[in-house]
């Protein structure tokens, strides 16, 4: 990994809950960089730390009692771990922008689509009304909505699902944001809807080079738009590299099992295998690597240290100590 | 009529009845007091011993009362000042519970524990003998009926807006608008407040009702508007003294609050409708 070619680089990020009583650590120790124009995708099961990444990323928790508590986040040459809460105001939603799951909520009801939009372009980019709209319009175009000066006007409720996340898009991008993060931007939507705003985000990042880092939890979704691809176990990253490796060659058991899950990959007539037990409680995860309660390869070495990345082929990297002797 | 609203939100004003009622009892009530009093012809207030206890009757519509004054007149005279007093007395708490609400949700934490208990403390009172002690040891005026109203009603509109507030910081839209770095002052006024304003709307209609009887009662109880000034509960208060003489002098000011009540009554549940359409 090369820091100098990076958009963003991630170090040893630890992210914690302060709940009631015992604090959780959903982000514990993940490293990783994002490389401009590439879309780089983070995946996992439901409580994996995906979300936690993300929001650490730009240090958002939604009210949930969280912090950055260690590791740092380079973009731009600044540490976001470390920001202040002002600056990193004048980051956000210009430099780095999000899109949520839920787009029926993610929308305010009270405020039209035109509103929401020029809103942005106002505070980040300093545009008159007129030159907002304007640019309001050509957004709205440019993400695929039908006769964008007339729905300017429209409020959400007036919206399908599919639309409303191409408004969140156009938002998103209002600013042209180097980093545009989409956290499950298709989980809510129909599989017809799913596909077109997946091509939609391809060629958004296409036309203006921005890098993407998109949270999911379908492979399928991966397979078709990322270039790199993160997989995340119990807060830490299992395996890392291209995406074309770690479809041909998972290097680790714990994405073996996550392809093995998937129709598409297991061919016809096998029986789909799922994963046996369930994820670790993360207040108290098991000691060794996170995945031997699970894992059936899993020896004594396994429970007694907690593995880190190393490479198994250039661009490719691992956390399972024994890669090389299963010939994963 | 109604051209610039959305088909969608006409057709919820044809089916709401009451919000159609309530505001042509509202444009009723407001042609009355304050075109009222110009096509009047006698003086509220003028003493005339020789007209005093008359029934109602074509030319005194609703009696006259035991100083020979007209019924009538002095309900409708009235009525300007107890609608400004009640509206006034639910703007002010309206306005302080609402911004007190706001801050103490979104800002949470110890200002939200501190504000809130507050409210606590001044929710274990009852209303009336908060009120009543207020106006009671600074005496009574309206300047100080304004100020007693205020500082007992605006906890109601803080704990609804509070309320609010909790659920939609938590929205995605609210998320959404921190992650494109708005300030929190733009976050509050744009995203915040028109989405938890509404409750505590619907609620100002309701609170009017309760208002306007809580100021007549403290006219009723000669702790409001003093006489000779006409005032609905003054008029009940005068009126009890001669009852069965004569009845109209109570009856009417009695049903001119009514009808107020039933106005801001039908207004708060249209609008409850119109505003929180359900589903």
């Amino acid at each position: 990994m090369s820091t100098a070619t990076s958009l963003m680089t991630v170090d040893g990020l630890v992210t914690r809950f302060n709940g009631h009583g015992a604090a959780v650590t959903a982000v514990d120790g993940v490293s990783f960089d994002i490389r401009p124009g590439e879309i780089f995708g983070l995946v996992g099961e439901s409580g994996c730390g995906k979300s936690a990444t993300c929001r650490s990323l730009i240090r958002l928790f939604g009210g949930a009692p969280a912090e950055v508590a260690g590791g740092s986040i380079l973009f731009d040459g600044l540490d976001l771990a470390t920001l202040n809460d002002r600056r990193m105001e004048d980051i956000r939603g210009a430099r780095i922008a999000m899109i949520f799951q839920d787009p029926m909520t993610a929308l305010n009801p009270t405020m039209s689509i035109g509103e929401q939009i020029c809103e942005g372009l106002r505070r980040h980019r300093g545009l008159g009304r007129r030159a907002a709209r304007e640019e309001a319009v050509a957004l709205l175009a440019s993400v695929g909505v039908t006769s964008p000066g007339s729905r300017l006007n429209a409020y959400p409720h007036q919206f399908s699902g599919g639309m409303r996340q191409r408004v969140l898009i156009a938002i998103a991008l209002a600013c042209r944001p180097k980093l545009l993060i989409a956290d499950e931007p298709t989980t809510a939507l129909d599989v017809t809807i799913q596909d077109q705003i997946l091509k939609l985000i391809l060629r958004l990042r296409d036309d203006s080079g921005m890098s993407v880092l998109l949270v999911t939890h379908d492979l399928g979704v991966v397979a078709q738009t990322c270039d790199r691809v993160a997989v995340m176990y119990a807060g830490r990253i299992a395996e890392m590299g291209e995406t074309r490796q770690i479809f041909r060659r998972p290097a680790h058991p714990y994405t073996r099992a996550l392809l093995d899950a998937l129709p598409a990959h297991a061919g016809r007539g096998t029986k789909l295998k799922p994963i046996g037990g369930e994820p670790p409680n993360l207040a108290a995860p098991p000691v060794g690597c996170r995945f031997h309660p699970r894992c059936a390869h899993a020896i004594d070495r396994c429970r007694q240290s907690l593995p880190d990345l190393h490479a198994v082929e250039p661009g490719h990297e691992s956390a399972c100590l024994r890669v090389e002797e299963l010939g994963l | 009529m109604m051209a610039w609203l959305s088909p969608d939100t006409r057709a919820r004003f044809r089916r709401n009845r009451s919000l159609q009622v309530g505001l042509i009892l509202l444009v009723v009530l407001l042609a009355i007091t304050f075109g009222g009093p110009l096509l009047l012809t006698t003086d509220p207030i003028a003493v005339d011993f020789g007209q005093a206890l008359l029934p109602p009757s074509a030319s005194n519509w609703f009696g006259t009362d035991d100083l020979g004054r007209d019924v009538f007149t002095r309900v409708v005279t009235a009525a300007q000042i107890d609608l400004q007093i009640a509206i006034m007395c639910v703007l002010l708490p309206f306005l302080i519970g609402t911004a007190v609400g706001l801050v103490s949700g979104y800002i949470g934490g110890k200002t939200d524990i501190v504000l809130m208990r507050l409210v606590d403390i001044l929710w274990a009172f009852p209303f009336y003998v908060l009120v009543i002690a207020i106006v009671g040891s600074l005496g009574p005026s309206i300047a100080n009926m304004y100020l007693a109203f205020t500082l007992v009603a605006w906890i109601s509109f803080a704990r609804i807006v509070r309320g609010e507030v909790l659920l939609i910081k938590r929205m995605e839209y609210v998320q959404a608008a921190k992650v494109l770095g708005y300030s929190h002052l733009r976050i509050i006024l744009r995203h915040v407040l028109p989405n938890a304003i509404t409750p505590a709307i619907v609620f100002m209609m309701a609170d009017v009702v309760l208002t306007i009887l809580a100021v007549t009662s403290l006219g009723f109880l000669g702790l409001g508007i003093q006489p000779p000034t006409p005032e609905w509960g003054v008029m009940i208060a005068e009126g009890r003294n001669f009852i069965f003489d004569g009845w109209w002098g109570s009856l009417f000011p009695g049903l001119a609050i009514v009808y107020v009540g039933v106005t801001f009554a039908l207004l708060g549940d249209g609008l409850d409708d119109f505003l929180r359409p359900k589903a």
